[in-house]
């Protein structure tokens, strides 16, 4: 057919054309993008981000600055104060100091009074959040004086998930997937939706009971060239680990290659540095969500509780909030006492 | 090779592209041509620095012989040839000669008098190699985003690239690519089986024709798209895979820097459903 002939097909072909080019530009990023080179030249390990869409999220990165330093008073906080636990053997000034950075930290609109009762002695315990604050403490010190592994001479505090709200913006809860009719018919493998964990990917849509709460292998590659053994490695076992692998994508912000040579996943040997981090990492949130969440379900309300009854738990994106280095790597912890000791700042830098 | 004998009368000089005479002749049944020359050229220098590259590298292992483009830190300058500028002069050299033997085409269909679809359907192979090597590192901004010339590393550069966007077949144009693909293949065992089923009947029958092509097609599936259109159907979806293969890599990075299942969002957020 003729277009000439026929203005109403040219002009189908132009409206065509158009709607693509209005879906192109809605639907995708542009040049110019950033990317950093990660292995040898010509292999492809890279990160590759949009500079645009990394500058709008900036401000969610940013640390904020130290509370002004304070004279030790030379009285211990247990000393001043009844019923503290964990802080005791902080000078009382100090402990006043960070009772105020918390409070920044985690709930700067509600004040004290999101711990601390109105009208009640400071010591009283009948806010469920002050038990959670008070494990959520020992949690952090727990972090900086055994992860050394994960969080190195960085550390944490309670702004690195908290970021001036109660609850962490990222956190999860046991997901069973939408209801499904019963039978064979009905059998998802844990999958087939988008899933969010996944970043919206037909994979398993909770990877996290699995593997970041129960201590399943992460395994994709079989050992020997026939399945064997109970249970043999299969491609569902592989679709698990791929979910978590998205996750953790998604939530430090940078794409497979950041950590591993897709020549073979398993190879440590082809695989970057950042990978040990990483499985620690894994295994880091394992140890926070069965010895300090998962525990407190008795302690939380009901509303604080996931659909199936579970208290809210911690995975990558809880701490790192699609950075790879949690607020770009500025350690916060340095400037309070209180919080834990990370490791040494190594001597080169 | 003997020449058969309608060719004689179309070993005529003219229609060429360029420079008239120069090197207008056959080399037994070779056309030469400008193009001809040209495309020799680049390809013995094109494979004599692989060769070199092989040569300083560290292996002699047909598998891994690997000539790297550059460190993204080069950008777009050129590179110091053991670092990157091997790759970019073997690339020069690829493009000429691919584009000279596309051109040799044009000037043989021109002296022909046929038309142009050999060369065009080439050009679309070249496009989706120019896509590769030369439209996306422009567009990202560095020769070091090009793939590796060598048998592993290049496959080592296809995987990597692949999970840069987390799960590649979430890529709406690799759907499109992978699907054509198929359908080609499918299109040609149809056509390659109908043709050898009309032509080899039982012992002592005539050899059938397209009405009995088109008439078995219409048995059994109500549809013959007939005998030049088969030829049209398989063009046109062979070179869809290519282009869309094309199109599949040049947004993965320029248009796209996150994961692809992320990119189909769009339709769970449509408001019919949302």
């Amino acid at each position: 057919m003729d277009p000439n002939k026929n203005p109403l097909g040219l002009y189908s072909i132009v409206a065509g054309m158009v709607i693509i080019a209005l879906g192109v530009y809605i639907g995708f990023d542009r040049p110019p993008i950033d990317a950093v080179q990660i292995g040898f030249r010509g292999v492809g390990m890279e990160q590759v981000n949009n500079p645009r869409t990394v500058a709008r999220a900036a401000p969610l990165h940013v640390a904020p600055p130290p509370i002004d330093p304070v004279e030790p008073s030379g009285t211990l906080s247990s000393e001043v104060y009844q019923n503290v636990q964990v802080l005791g053997d902080l000078d009382a000034d100090e402990f006043t100091r960070l009772m105020t950075a918390i409070t920044e930290w985690v709930s700067p609109e509600q004040g004290c009074a999101y711990c601390h009762a109105e009208g009640e002695e400071l010591s009283s315990d009948s806010l469920y959040t002050k038990v959670v604050a008070r494990r959520m403490l020992q949690m952090t010190q727990h972090i900086n004086n055994d992860w050394h592994s994960h969080v190195g001479p960085v550390g944490v505090t309670c702004y690195t998930c908290h970021r001036g709200q109660p609850v962490p913006a990222n956190i999860w809860f046991e997901d069973r997937g939408p209801p499904s009719v019963r039978g064979m018919a009905g059998y998802r493998a844990g999958q087939n939706v988008a899933s969010a964990a996944a970043v919206s990917a037909s994979l398993p849509t909770d990877p996290f009971s699995p593997f970041l709460l129960g201590d399943q292998n992460i395994r994709v590659i079989a050992t020997s060239a026939l399945p064997e053994g109970t249970p043999s490695q299969d491609i569902k076992a592989t679709e698990w680990t791929y979910s978590l692998m998205m996750h953790m994508s998604d939530g430090l912000g940078v794409n497979c290659t950041y950590c591993h040579n897709s020549r073979s996943f398993f190879v440590w040997e082809a695989s970057t540095p950042a990978r040990v981090t990483a499985w620690h990492g894994i295994r880091l949130a394992r140890d926070l969500n069965v010895a300090y969440l998962d525990p407190l379900r008795d302690t939380y309300p009901a509303n604080r509780l996931g659909p199936h009854g579970d208290a809210p738990k911690a995975n990558c994106a809880t701490c790192h909030v699609g950075l790879a280095k949690p607020l770009n790597g500025v350690s916060m912890v340095k400037d309070y006492t209180g919080l834990g000791t990370p490791a040494a700042v190594p001597a080169t830098q | 090779m003997a020449m058969l004998s309608f060719e004689k009368k179309y070993r005529i000089r003219g229609g060429t592209l360029i420079g008239g005479d120069l090197f207008d002749f056959w080399v037994g049944p070779f056309y030469v041509g400008f193009f001809g020359v040209t495309t020799i050229f680049f390809a013995a220098l094109g494979t004599g620095l692989i060769v070199y590259g092989a040569a300083i590298g560290p292996t002699w292992n047909i598998w891994q012989i690997n000539i790297a483009p550059p460190d993204l830190s080069y950008g777009l300058a050129l590179a110091p040839l053991k670092e990157g500028g091997l790759w970019q002069i073997i690339t020069i050299c690829a493009i000429g000669s691919f584009v000279s033997w596309a051109l040799r085409e044009v000037e043989i269909c021109r002296k022909l008098g046929m038309g142009y679809h050999v060369p065009i359907a080439f050009g679309v192979a070249i496009f989706a190699y120019v896509t590769l090597v030369v439209i996306r590192p422009v567009l990202m901004g560095a020769w070091g985003h090009g793939f590796p010339y060598g048998i592993f590393s290049h496959l080592d550069w296809v995987s990597n690239v692949g999970y840069q966007y987390l799960h590649f077949h979430y890529n709406p144009a690799h759907m499109l690519a992978v699907t054509f693909f198929f359908t080609t293949t499918l299109a040609l065992a149809l056509h390659g089986s109908l043709v050898l089923s009309a032509a080899n009947p039982k012992p002592g029958e005539a050899v059938k024709g397209a009405d009995h092509e088109n008439t078995f097609f219409r048995d059994n599936i109500g549809y013959s798209i007939g005998t030049l259109g088969i030829h049209r159907l398989g063009l046109f979806l062979a070179l869809s895979a290519g282009f869309f293969s094309a199109v599949c890599i040049v947004i993965s990075g320029p248009f796209w820097t996150r994961g692809w299942p992320e990119w189909w969002n769009w339709w769970l957020d449509l408001p019919i459903w949302r």
